[in-house]
């Protein structure tokens, strides 16, 4: 309803995005191109948490397995070909998704949040304490993948550039799959899902394997999110998997605004921007090593006087 | 008449640990006739329908829907098999238009979920369904309202037009008249009336004055076990009853 209000909101952020690097310069082109990976990751959690009312407290063990999944899976001398690194990762966090939905997706409410984050500190303890993924000092991605047609580079993810529009053409890919899924009689059924879970089924929906599927469209986009984080860096290590990171990305979306994808990508940008806000020794000084401390207290103010998020600021319609 | 039986419970039995909540009961619900169960609070009547609707899962005995035994069913099944139901307390989606309450209802039956390019909004076959699920219980004029701003007899109308946005053949009615004026009641007793062609409806209701004048069968609970089950005449009058549940009344 609001999306039609304001059409050309998301064109004009995506206008910006793209122009971006010419205007900001290279190294905040790359926390850009950082944020609108988180905005990939938040997006997941958001089509969990504020389409289909499931609290997942694991979402970074699909970060985490599609970044490792791309630096254990590709070759270390020659760039590996994105047409089946992408997917390869991305399969394994879908996979891993579906085993972690299959089982959780039978509790509900608190346990269902306890169970999703059994699973995924499961993930981060292999991770961490095994050498398949080289322990707690992680590993480097040498040599970065790219697309190439015989001899043609399409694509060398190696260039700062190049990486930059990808990421942005990821980010408005997985926007539109989400907004067109809304809208489909999928996306309904998931909207009627987190409003009604009872009525849904005495309607003759079979809730579970919407809701299974959802979470592992959900793991795969996080997936991604993961993947890119690892090509971006040339490095992962275990902290990608952590609790911490599945929390961020929690008050990612509910700093935006829930229900909205709006919400997702704009609360990604505020989180990311106030923690390099609060870390900037040349605007805190010495208090910059305390910067949880500010960042806490922002996000607490923000949520106790924007209930519905940053969106809402957008958005007059009364609650 | 036709005596054509759409469900049927044999010996249905629930218990919870110690108590029997519900203790062989056996029913049969006809196609054209409005079977009521009553009963005081606590009787078994709640958790009667959701033996039959396949909420719970019963102790013992079986549910047969059209001729097929569906005792092991889960509820989203039965629902696409043609058993619909409302609830005693209002379960409608409020966030939702009234008409999107109905189409997303009907959608169960034309679900096609990997069609994600489709619009929800273009599903003309849940669109034709809500639509005359709306006009049948008087809803039609209120279909962009949000369902949460109708009144608390638009509700529960509502409620009824979800049901019957599923095409069902069976309609298990919880207290559908639960907190209605005179009105809503004569409204919606109007609607059960029409709605007793082509259906077989369970109508389990508190209102006994409404329960006598749309009955075609009532059965009696008490403590979870069947006392009577009988036209509504031979049940004012059975002597049972009228010690059981009527008081002194004749």
């Amino acid at each position: 309803m609001n999306a039609r209000a304001l059409p050309w909101l998301p064109l004009a952020g995506v206008a910006v995005l793209a122009a971006y690097p010419w205007i900001g310069g290279e190294y905040s082109a790359s926390l850009v191109a950082r944020i609108m990976i988180y905005a990939i990751f938040a997006l997941s959690l958001e089509l969990l948490v504020g389409t289909t009312g499931l609290v997942c407290f694991g979402q970074a063990a699909f970060f985490g397995i599609g970044a490792y999944g791309a630096v254990l899976l590709a070759s270390q001398e020659l760039p590996s070909s994105l047409a089946w690194l992408l997917p390869a990762s991305v399969g394994l966090a879908a996979v891993y998704a579906l085993l972690m939905g299959a089982l959780s997706l039978r509790t509900k409410g608190v346990y269902f949040i306890m169970v999703t984050l059994a699973f995924a500190q499961m993930a981060y303890y292999v991770i961490h304490d095994t050498p398949l993924g080289g322990g707690t000092d992680g590993i480097y991605l040498y040599v970065k993948p790219g697309l190439a047609l015989g001899d043609t580079v399409l694509l060398d993810l190696e260039r700062g550039s190049v990486f930059y529009g990808f990421t942005l053409a990821c980010l408005v890919a997985v926007y539109a799959a989400l907004a067109m899924l809304q809208r489909s009689r999928f996306g309904h059924a998931l909207a009627g899902i987190k409003a009604n879970e009872q009525r849904m089924r005495a309607a003759g929906f079979s809730t579970y394997p919407y809701k299974l599927a959802a979470f592992v469209l959900s793991g795969a986009i996080a997936g991604l999110a993961g993947f890119l984080f690892a090509v971006k860096d040339g490095f992962v290590n275990p902290e990608l998997l952590s609790w911490h990171l599945s929390g961020s990305v929690l008050i990612m979306i509910i700093l935006g605004g829930l229900g909205h994808l709006r919400g997702a990508v704009i609360g990604a940008f505020a989180y990311v921007l106030l923690e390099e806000l609060f870390k900037s020794e040349a605007v805190f000084g010495s208090f910059a090593r305390h910067w949880h401390l500010g960042l806490g207290l922002v996000i607490i103010l923000s949520v106790a006087l924007l209930p519905r998020g940053l969106v809402g600021l957008l958005d007059r319609r009364p609650a | 008449m036709s005596t054509e039986v759409l469900l049927r419970g044999v010996d249905l039995t629930r218990r919870w640990g110690g108590l029997v909540a519900v203790d062989q009961v056996s029913l049969e619900l006809q196609r054209g006739t409005v079977h009521a169960v009553i009963g005081t609070n606590g009787a078994g009547k709640s958790t009667l329908i959701n033996l039959l609707s396949g909420e719970l899962p019963p102790s013992a005995g079986r549910v047969e829907l059209l001729g097929r035994d569906v005792t092991g069913w889960p509820q989203p099944r039965r629902a696409r098999a043609g058993l619909g139901r409302s609830y005693q307390r209002n379960t409608i989606f409020p966030g939702f238009s009234v008409f999107e309450n109905c189409r997303l209802s009907a959608q169960a039956r034309h679900a096609h979920p990997w069609a994600v390019w489709q619009p929800a909004a273009q599903c003309g076959a849940s669109r034709a369904a809500a639509q005359s699920a709306l006009e049948r219980v008087g809803l039609a004029d209120q279909i962009d309202q949000p369902a949460g701003s109708l009144s608390h007899g638009g509700k529960r109308q509502l409620e009824i037009a979800m049901c019957l946005a599923t095409e069902p053949q069976v309609l298990l009615l919880d207290e559908p008249l639960a907190g209605m004026g005179a009105e809503e009641t004569d409204r919606m007793l109007d609607l059960l009336a029409t709605l007793r062609d082509g259906h077989a409806i369970l109508l389990v209701e508190h209102d006994m004055d409404a329960v006598f004048r749309v009955a075609d069968r009532i059965t009696v609970m008490v403590n979870g076990a069947v006392i009577a089950s009988d036209a509504p005449d031979a049940v004012r009058r059975s002597p049972e009853v009228q010690a059981a549940y009527l008081g002194e009344q004749p």
